[in-house]
């Protein structure tokens, strides 16, 4: 059906010859993998027949640095991780469609008619199990936290939590492919997926038992917070103590040490990206030295896009776009398991633990940090790129430092 | 000529640059695309998207300064050759390159402004007497007319066998 639509669009535009615009998932521009010193040196060949293996100075290197800064203004790996991903074919939802033309009656009934479905159907049968889910998170959970501790409370705690994440489920049409189960995080153990939205917990949490991690919130998000840890012991953190490093990580370890404890859930990213690719991961839940389960969530954008551009919509402003889609489709995968070998550091692990998730979503895997959506670059990167290129313009042995 | 979809793609691509929602671009919203802030030479490049003096660009003067890098095909090589050069010419390209070193546009790229492109490139890993030296040794290679300065004509003698149409050119996939 939604096929159709789009060729319907694609028809109706060359009619009227009005400019399609089409999205391009794989980028714009034709982009060689090859580094530093090898364009260069490409230069370089191309315009003398000195030696190339001495190092010095051309005036035409400045080629590679310009046009190296055009690519990215036309099109760069970063910026574009921080919004929605664009569709190939249209699913009938307004925010999708970048054409926003009157191209046929009949697509514009069908997509009238979805509206009617999503608003005035789904919406408000989406509302009240959300409500029911919650209400029954808040009370189930706080009437488990009367009873004394031990098997019978865990058990219920469990399957109270279970069981609201599950209506929570249902309350955004959730459709999700569990894969490799017997994968699961088990006790004492972290488990880590890379963030899209905070749909991301709800969907891991339906399908497992996991101790949750976060800064504690006011409001409604606070009421459930305080419910929860009731219940079983959650790790909630004031916002001061956010900032504090080792006290975040020395709760961590305390927590994984205790075998009798759930498996804790982190998103190492630290931030929602769009599900096209994954961005570093912060070291911390790696430097604890607990097993890592790593997690793979991917989302098929046709039906619903789940990422939240926190930058552009409120949390209740992106609820309602949730459950005003056609649905929630997702994949998770389970990967085995793996811990710090005794040669690899911190951040080579979380690297590694990355990679593997990467490939199993079939995402990019990419070093930049997520927390460039709201933060400028780190001088750094820049000193790489100026020592990798001084090396080519007076070699390794000269002296290097400035006088 | 430039295809509609590319036009379309690199309008699209603007708007999501232009974060003030303004219909043109300061140079905050270049700076904040990672991959141009980390490049040595990412101010001079942002500079040359803005005219003398002023601080935005609209889209007609971004699609301008990137029609410097369109490749250049076979068949505009055999066009009328009375018209106005385009701009993504094989001595168009070379005369962006060359504002990239000539800060003060006085048509000659000096000592000093050779080395503070040098400067810009190398960072702090290289003494500022090897430099002058790397500078000087150029200037001289490069010098034809005594003046110790390079004149757009040195430059283009310089670099007549560098492969310019593609290496300053960027292919659209589409």
């Amino acid at each position: 059906l939604l096929q159709w639509a789009t060729l319907r669009i694609e028809r109706g535009a060359k009619e009227k010859n009005h400019p399609l615009y089409k999205p391009y998932v794989n980028g714009i521009i034709a982009k060689e993998p090859t580094s530093l010193e090898e364009e260069i040196k490409e230069i370089r060949r191309s315009g003398s027949g000195k030696a190339l293996d001495t190092p010095e100075f051309e005036l035409s290197d400045i080629f590679y640095f310009c046009r190296k800064g055009i690519e990215t203004i036309m099109d760069d790996e970063v910026t574009k991780r921080f919004s929605a991903e664009e569709l190939e074919s249209w699913n009938l939802l307004s925010r999708t469609n970048y054409n926003f033309q009157y191209i046929s009656l009949r697509l514009t009934v069908l997509w009238g008619l979805g509206v009617l479905i999503r608003y005035c159907f789904l919406l408000p049968l989406r509302i009240a199990l959300a409500f029911t889910g919650i209400s029954l998170l808040v009370t189930g959970t706080t009437v488990v936290g009367y009873l004394p501790n031990g098997r019978c409370k865990e058990f219920l705690s469990k399957h109270v939590h279970l069981m609201c994440y599950r209506i929570c489920v249902r309350a955004l049409t959730a459709i999700i492919t569990y894969h490799d189960r017997e994968n699961r995080p088990r006790n004492g153990g972290i488990c880590v997926a890379n963030h899209t939205s905070p749909i991301d917990v709800i969907i891991l949490a339906s399908d497992g038992y996991y101790a949750m991690v976060g800064q504690i919130h006011g409001g409604l998000m606070g009421v459930i917070q305080r419910a929860m840890v009731k219940a079983c012991p959650h790790v909630w953190f004031e916002r001061s103590e956010v900032k504090d490093r080792h006290l975040v990580a020395k709760r961590l370890t305390e927590h994984v040490q205790d075998k009798s404890k759930l498996p804790i859930l982190i998103f190492p990213e630290g931030t929602c990206i769009n599900n096209t690719s994954v961005m570093m991961f912060k070291k911390g839940s790696f430097e604890i030295g607990a097993t890592v389960y790593p997690v793979a969530i991917k989302y098929d954008p046709q039906f619903g896009d789940a990422f939240w551009n926190s930058s552009k919509y409120g949390m209740v402003t992106y609820l309602l776009r949730m459950m005003t889609s056609w649905a929630i489709v997702c994949s998770v995968w389970y990967l085995p398991p793996m811990t710090r070998q005794p040669e690899e550091d911190a951040v080579q692990f979380a690297n590694r633990v990355k990679s593997a998730i990467a490939r199993q979503g079939g995402l990019v895997d990419l070093l930049w940090d997520g927390g460039l959506k709201r933060e400028k670059v780190k001088d750094t990167f820049k000193e790489e790129q100026q020592k990798l290129y001084s090396k080519m313009i007076v070699g390794n042995h000269e002296d290097r430092s400035r006088s | 000529a430039v295809s509609h979809s590319q036009i379309t793609r690199l309008y699209s691509r603007f708007t999501s640059l232009d974060k003030g929602e303004n219909g043109t671009l300061s140079r905050e919203d270049f700076q904040r695309i990672p991959e141009l802030a980390i490049n040595p030479l990412g101010d001079r490049i942002i500079n040359a998207f803005f005219p003398e003096g002023e601080d935005q660009v609209n889209f007609r003067g971004f699609m301008r300064t990137l029609a410097h890098f369109r490749p250049i095909e076979d068949n505009e090589k055999s066009k009328d050759q009375n018209g106005p050069e385009p701009l993504n010419s094989r001595s168009n390209k070379l005369h962006f390159a060359f504002r990239l070193y000539d800060l003060d546009k006085d048509d000659k790229i000096s000592r000093d402004e050779l080395l503070q492109v040098l400067r810009m490139m190398v960072g702090v890993n290289i003494s500022d007497e090897q430099l002058g030296s790397i500078a000087d040794r150029t200037i001289q290679e490069a010098d034809q007319d005594g003046d110790s300065a390079i004149s757009f004509a040195e430059f283009v003698k310089v670099l007549e066998k560098v492969d310019v149409e593609q290496k300053m050119s960027i292919r659209f996939l589409h």
